[in-house]
């Protein structure tokens, strides 16, 4: 390690002096050094304590370590429960991210095109993502209001004053599909973000490149099928990384926006009421150790990926 | 180039931490401080923890704490609350102080099982069989409450107040127009559901999100078996895959039949202010409802009025917030007196008139209720008491929370075999004990 090498680096090095890359190394590990051991104890000392809890009997307020293997995953893989819990996280990955995807890359078009008054749709566009969850949750809920007929309000309202009455639904209330409806908000959510991170990447595509495709010929259409979505391909793995993680997560949405019902469940209320309300440490230790690792295989690939290129410029 | 790669490797736990620690909550602890005149025969402090930090609760508590003053004045009370989740991020917070040892003198949970199954298992709490028998509480509270509070002939808490879970609240003047009588039995019950929906009223029971459904199933669950049957199921005597129980969960899916389909998407505010508005003829919940109709305007006997859940007449199926007192408590006599004050007439006919309430004594001043708390002190003091399933009273946490969870895929799949299956299995992982 170079923590302490920083004098015999100086030594067997040919320009001792004119090395910035060790210097900084040796100070910036030692301004480095609390937040390495808060985190090393906070979060790696947890996700351990975690992962032993995960293996254990313990149920009720007091801690019992008796180790019992596998037994609370082979239970959760059983649980009525937990199936409801995946299936609703996957059917609200799909249309959380692919409707993040597609509103941000046709917003980061139509305002790349050179539209007037650019910066003021930008801020309006990224303003959603300025809110917590919480509040897009209990605003959402009026909106999502799933009273019909005289009771109707929010949305259902508006399409039944419009004539839209076909649009008329039970959101977050219609068996099984009900989940979906808890995505919009999140897509309203984050969609504006999602169009930052398009821009800045739209931004980034030559413009010599989209002139020389149309000078051999290509229409617009063409244009961006053949060249800039290619370019884009970094922008969007990046997208659906930090889309996936907040989607695999999501908690305070769900919790604002319908409270706590089996109907909506997702892992991490699961988690949250079977340890808490039920004293079921081992179990909701187990869940947050499957958490944990859906959320590490979607990011470390991708960390890894990133952390190579950079190294290889 | 090592000094690079360290690095990297440094990036990727800080990043990787920071995406695991996402969005963190934090959780306020609102200490108040109340200090008394001093001057009385006890000195010290008192740390009392509950999650009472708003409306009638909070009023309540801070009238208790009036008397505890006057009765106690050397005292200190230190009213420790945590606000938020109904109580969910207080006992979060209680839990890890008393992993830690650090336990506050005395605590607000309810009465039942719900403190003994979590407390009394973890050994924390003392047995108050003592302060019963020193203040004669056991002559002026229902002789069938107690063995509902107390384990193995020891009594853990001392009930401050009392709520009836099984009331049954209706609009009247949409009862008179279909020619319905308040129903008294079950069937009458289903077939004044049945008349009014006829009748184009699509749901003419309001129920809303699933804690309160939850609710609903604990009332048609007494109103099937009747008291001792309904016991049975929780102290380990009964069978929950008898033929009696199926019977009780169809009835149940009978009269979700009858419940507006955007429950879950309701309070339980919501779904009394459907009966107040006539969208809906019935709604079954705790009488706190009444203290909301009461401050939204309406009138007894003309905007609402109530019965027990059909079914259910004789029995009151109760609820109760208690004070505890803890084991090893930094301050044992302090607390004490403040046990003392909690379970006394003045103690408990401050709080309740407060917070909407009766008290558990059958001898607290009638001049200070009004009609309804009156109609309810009458059936305290002669009705069979049995507990609450949803309030805390009859299972601990564990089995409640399975419960809950079969309940839930319940709503989803309305399959009365795997349900009770579910609570067959439920009942045996997390007996009461």
């Amino acid at each position: 390690m170079q923590a302490t090498g920083t004098e015999r680096g100086t030594r067997l090095s040919r320009k001792p002096r004119l090395n910035p890359v060790r210097m900084k190394g040796g100070a910036g590990l030692l301004l480095l050094l609390p937040s390495i051991l808060a985190v090393l104890v906070f979060v790696y000392g947890f996700i351990g304590w975690t992962a032993r809890v995960s293996v254990s009997k313990w149920k009720g307020l007091l801690p019992d370590y008796t180790f019992v293997g596998l037994d609370n995953y082979k239970n959760l893989a059983a649980d009525p429960r937990f199936a409801i819990d995946v299936r609703n996280t996957a059917i609200f990955t799909v249309v959380f991210v692919l409707g993040c995807l597609f509103i941000g890359l046709g917003l980061a078009m139509l305002l790349d095109k050179g539209i007037r008054a650019e910066g003021f749709y930008r801020s309006l566009f990224l303003f959603p993502m300025a809110i917590s969850f919480i509040v897009t949750g209990v605003v959402w809920r009026w909106l999502m209001n799933p009273a019909v007929g005289d009771r109707a309000s929010g949305l259902n309202l508006l399409f039944e004053n419009v004539g839209l009455d076909a649009l008329v639904n039970r959101w977050h209330t219609t068996p099984t599909w009900g989940i979906a409806a808890v995505a919009l908000p999140a897509v309203w959510q984050m969609s504006g973000y999602t169009m930052a991170i398009y821009l800045a990447g739209l931004r980034a595509v030559p413009e010599g490149l989209r002139e020389a495709a149309r000078v051999d010929g290509a229409d617009e259409w063409q244009v961006y099928r053949r060249v800039v979505l290619p370019l884009l391909r970094p922008v969007t793995l990046s997208a659906l990384i930090i889309l996936g993680h907040i989607s695999l997560k999501v908690f305070d949405l769900i919790i604002a926006l319908a409270g706590k019902q089996v109907a909506l469940d997702v892992p991490s209320i699961y988690m949250w009421t079977t340890t808490f309300d039920g004293y079921f440490f081992g179990r909701g230790a187990s869940i947050g150790i499957v958490l944990l690792v859906s959320v590490a295989v979607l990011v470390i690939p991708y960390l890894w990926y990133t952390l190579r290129n950079e190294a290889e410029q | 180039m090592q000094s690079i790669k360290g690095l990297r490797w440094l990036t990727v736990v800080l990043v990787t931490s920071m995406v695991i620690m996402g969005c963190g909550g934090d959780e306020g602890t609102d200490e108040t401080t109340t200090t008394a005149a001093a001057g009385g025969e006890m000195t010290g402090e008192v740390e009392v923890f509950s999650w009472w930090t708003g409306g009638g609760e909070a009023a309540g508590l801070e009238a208790m704490i009036g008397v505890f003053a006057t009765e106690d004045p050397g005292i200190e009370f230190v009213n420790s609350a945590v606000a938020g989740g109904a109580g969910t991020n207080a006992r979060a917070v209680l839990a890890s102080r008393l992993q830690a040892n650090d336990p506050p003198d005395s605590w607000q949970g309810h009465a039942g099982w719900e403190l003994i199954g979590t407390y009394v298992a973890a050994d924390q709490i003392e047995s108050l069989n003592f302060l019963y028998d020193q203040e004669g509480w056991l002559d002026v509270m229902p002789e069938t409450l107690i063995p509902l509070i107390s384990k193995d002939g020891d009594i853990y808490s001392v009930p401050v107040n009392i709520h009836r879970a099984n009331v049954l609240w209706a609009n009247p003047t949409v009862l008179a127009d279909a020619g319905i009588d308040m129903p008294e039995s079950f069937d009458d019950f289903v077939t004044a559901l049945q008349t009014l929906k006829d009748g184009g009223m699509d749901a003419p029971l309001a129920m809303g999100e699933q804690w309160t459904s939850m609710h609903l199933f604990e009332t048609v669950l007494l109103a099937t078996l009747g008291p001792d049957d309904y016991n049975a199921l929780w102290d380990g005597s009964g069978s929950w895959d008898e033929a009696g129980v199926t019977t009780a969960l169809e009835n149940f899916a009978t009269l979700l039949d009858f419940t507006n389909s955007d429950a879950s998407a309701l309070s339980w505010q919501d779904a009394g202010q459907l009966v107040i508005d006539g969208s809906a003829a019935f709604n079954v919940m705790g009488d706190w409802q009444e203290g909301f109709f009461r401050e939204i305007g309406s009138v007894p006997q003309e905007g609402y009025t109530w019965a027990p859940v059909p079914g259910t007449g004789g029995n009151f199926q109760f609820l109760s917030d208690s004070f505890v007192l803890a084991k090893n408590a930094p301050h044992r006599d302090e607390a004490i007196a403040w046990l003392t004050v909690a379970g006394s007439r003045e103690g408990q006919d401050a709080f309740n008139p407060v917070k909407g309430s009766i008290p558990a004594r059958n001898d607290g001043d009638r001049s200070l209720y009004g009609e309804y708390l009156l109609s309810a002190m009458d059936d305290w003091a002669s009705n069979t008491v049995v507990g609450s399933l949803t309030h805390g009273v009859v299972a601990n946490d564990s089995w409640k929370s399975e419960i809950d969870t079969a309940l839930g895929l319940f709503m989803q799949s309305r399959d009365v075999a795997a349900f009770q299956t579910a609570l067959v299995a439920a009942a045996a992982a997390s007996p009461n004990e």
